[in-house]
């Protein structure tokens, strides 16, 4: 079974169609990059994982998403409860004001955990997998807003952990950052799929072809081509891809 | 057409360049050898540094390509064949001074009968021919000429497979000159690799323009392993 499947899923904001019969199967534990131009869509089928769209005025889709084989929009499924099984890390590092500690605890705290050996464990066990443990153990109760840009964003990444999800959604999560900070997230993504299935969407063709396993391609909102990484980047089928990843357009 | 391209414009017209001048040395190294001329094989000895100073030039440019681009897809597989068809170029630059430095070695030159017989003519024509074409398939992306270069390089085995069996024919009957006839027997063959290099050339076109393995019997499908 397939850990995400998507079915001629379409997406409308009001009237405009923004995804267009997406059919796509995800395998458990492997990295799957988004690829594309600007406002071809691929955010929003990322968003759809985590039912992030039902927030947006007048969005509505048909089709159907199946996370390990449950439909997440037929079902009735507790929204909050799945947003918990998959996380978010966005593009920019969106840390709260609030310690370090305090910023992984918090999806914990919001979900009634008190007990503090709990809490303290699942910190450190988040940050040490988000690769962060070893630079802010000592300051852990120190502000998190004053940590560098790509450590607020491993942050992210260990408090989206720490709920113990089994998909974590990456929105762009290193094109704000410098290239020691995005090889360490790169680094993490790879660590990190051993554990968690991740969904990237990135602008950045280098990054989707060192990290993902498959990578898919979107174009005004039609998924062109969804393959391996390794044929996608080396002999792409559709002469879209082949012209969108050389630069020939877009 | 972005930075890349021009650069990889840039790599083909380098590449191109460097076929003009192994052209010219496959050209002179062969007439050297039919003609007993050892001005031409000079000639071609002296050019090889060029043929050298150019494998070079075009390996860097591939490189910094590599490093400055990351270049992907056909892009990818255009720098790489480029890259391995350069090779190729400068083996067949050093078979052709292979050629003429043995020329200059000769003392006499071997006797006309056995090179018409040899049809040693016939074979330095087919490569010059060979040299023309995988030009004209590299230039073009062009994978039908490319693979009309196959059944030439055919052509080329079987003169060879000939020429073995007639030399062998004169070491049997003139066993005093086996030295000189054994070196006819290698400079035949190395005008045969250059048929074989020119092929391999012609598959790395096919490879970077139908994303087509077929080196070693592989006929990979575009797409399909």
């Amino acid at each position: 079974m397939y850990k995400i499947e998507t079915k001629g899923l379409n997406t409308f904001y009001g009237k405009t169609q923004v995804l267009k019969s997406i059919s796509l199967s995800i395998e458990a534990n492997t990295v799957t990059s988004f690829i594309g131009p600007s406002g071809c869509g691929k955010s929003t089928l990322l968003r759809c994982f985590n039912r992030m769209n039902d927030i947006v005025q007048n969005f509505h889709m048909n089709g159907s998403i199946t996370i390990d084989g449950r439909d997440i929009y037929r079902e009735k499924i507790d929204v909050i409860a799945h947003r918990k099984k998959v996380g978010m890390v966005f593009q920019k590092a969106n840390p709260f004001p609030m310690s370090i500690y305090e910023n992984v605890a918090y999806g914990l705290r919001v979900n009634n955990i008190k007990h503090q050996k709990f809490l303290d464990e699942t910190v450190e066990k988040s940050l040490r997998m988000a690769a962060l443990w070893d630079e802010v153990k000592d300051s852990l109760h120190k502000a998190a807003v004053n940590l560098s840009v790509g450590q607020q964003q491993r942050l992210c990444i260990a408090r989206a952990l720490a709920v113990e999800p089994s998909i974590v959604l990456m929105d762009e999560p290193a094109s704000a950052l410098d290239p020691i900070s995005t090889a360490k997230i790169e680094e993490l993504i790879y660590e990190l799929k051993k554990k968690y299935t991740i969904l990237v969407v990135t602008h950045n063709m280098q990054q989707a072809a060192r990290i993902s396993d498959k990578t898919a391609f979107i174009y005004m909102g039609e998924l062109i081509e969804f393959d391996d990484t390794k044929k996608l980047f080396t002999a792409p089928k559709s002469e879209q891809t082949e012209n969108y990843i050389t630069g020939r357009f877009g | 057409m972005n930075h890349l391209h021009n650069e990889i414009k840039k790599l083909k017209s380098s590449f191109i360049e460097m076929l003009d001048l192994i052209k010219i040395q496959v050209v002179n190294s062969n007439q050297s050898l039919i003609k007993f001329d050892k001005d031409l094989a000079g000639e071609v000895v002296f050019n090889e540094k060029r043929v050298n100073a150019f494998e070079l030039k075009i390996d860097k440019d591939c490189e910094s390509i590599f490093a400055l681009f990351n270049p992907v897809a056909n892009d990818l597989r255009f720098v790489l064949s480029t890259l391995k068809s350069n090779s190729n170029l400068e083996r067949m630059g050093d078979n052709a001074e292979g050629i003429a430095a043995f020329v200059l070695d000769l003392d006499s030159a071997f006797h006309p009968d056995i090179i018409k017989e040899l049809e040693l003519d016939r074979m330095s024509n087919i490569c010059i021919d060979m040299l023309e074409n995988v030009k004209l398939a590299y230039a073009n992306d062009d994978t039908e000429s490319a693979r009309e270069l196959f059944e030439k390089d055919e052509e080329l085995n079987s003169l060879n497979n000939k020429a073995n069996q007639l030399i062998s024919k004169y070491i049997l009957e003139n066993p005093e000159n086996i030295d000189n006839l054994l070196r006819l027997l290698i400079l035949v063959r190395k005008i045969e690799r250059t048929g074989d290099l020119i092929k391999s050339i012609a598959e790395e076109i096919i490879f970077y323009v139908e994303a087509n393995v077929i080196r070693h019997g592989k006929n990979t499908i575009k797409g399909v392993n």
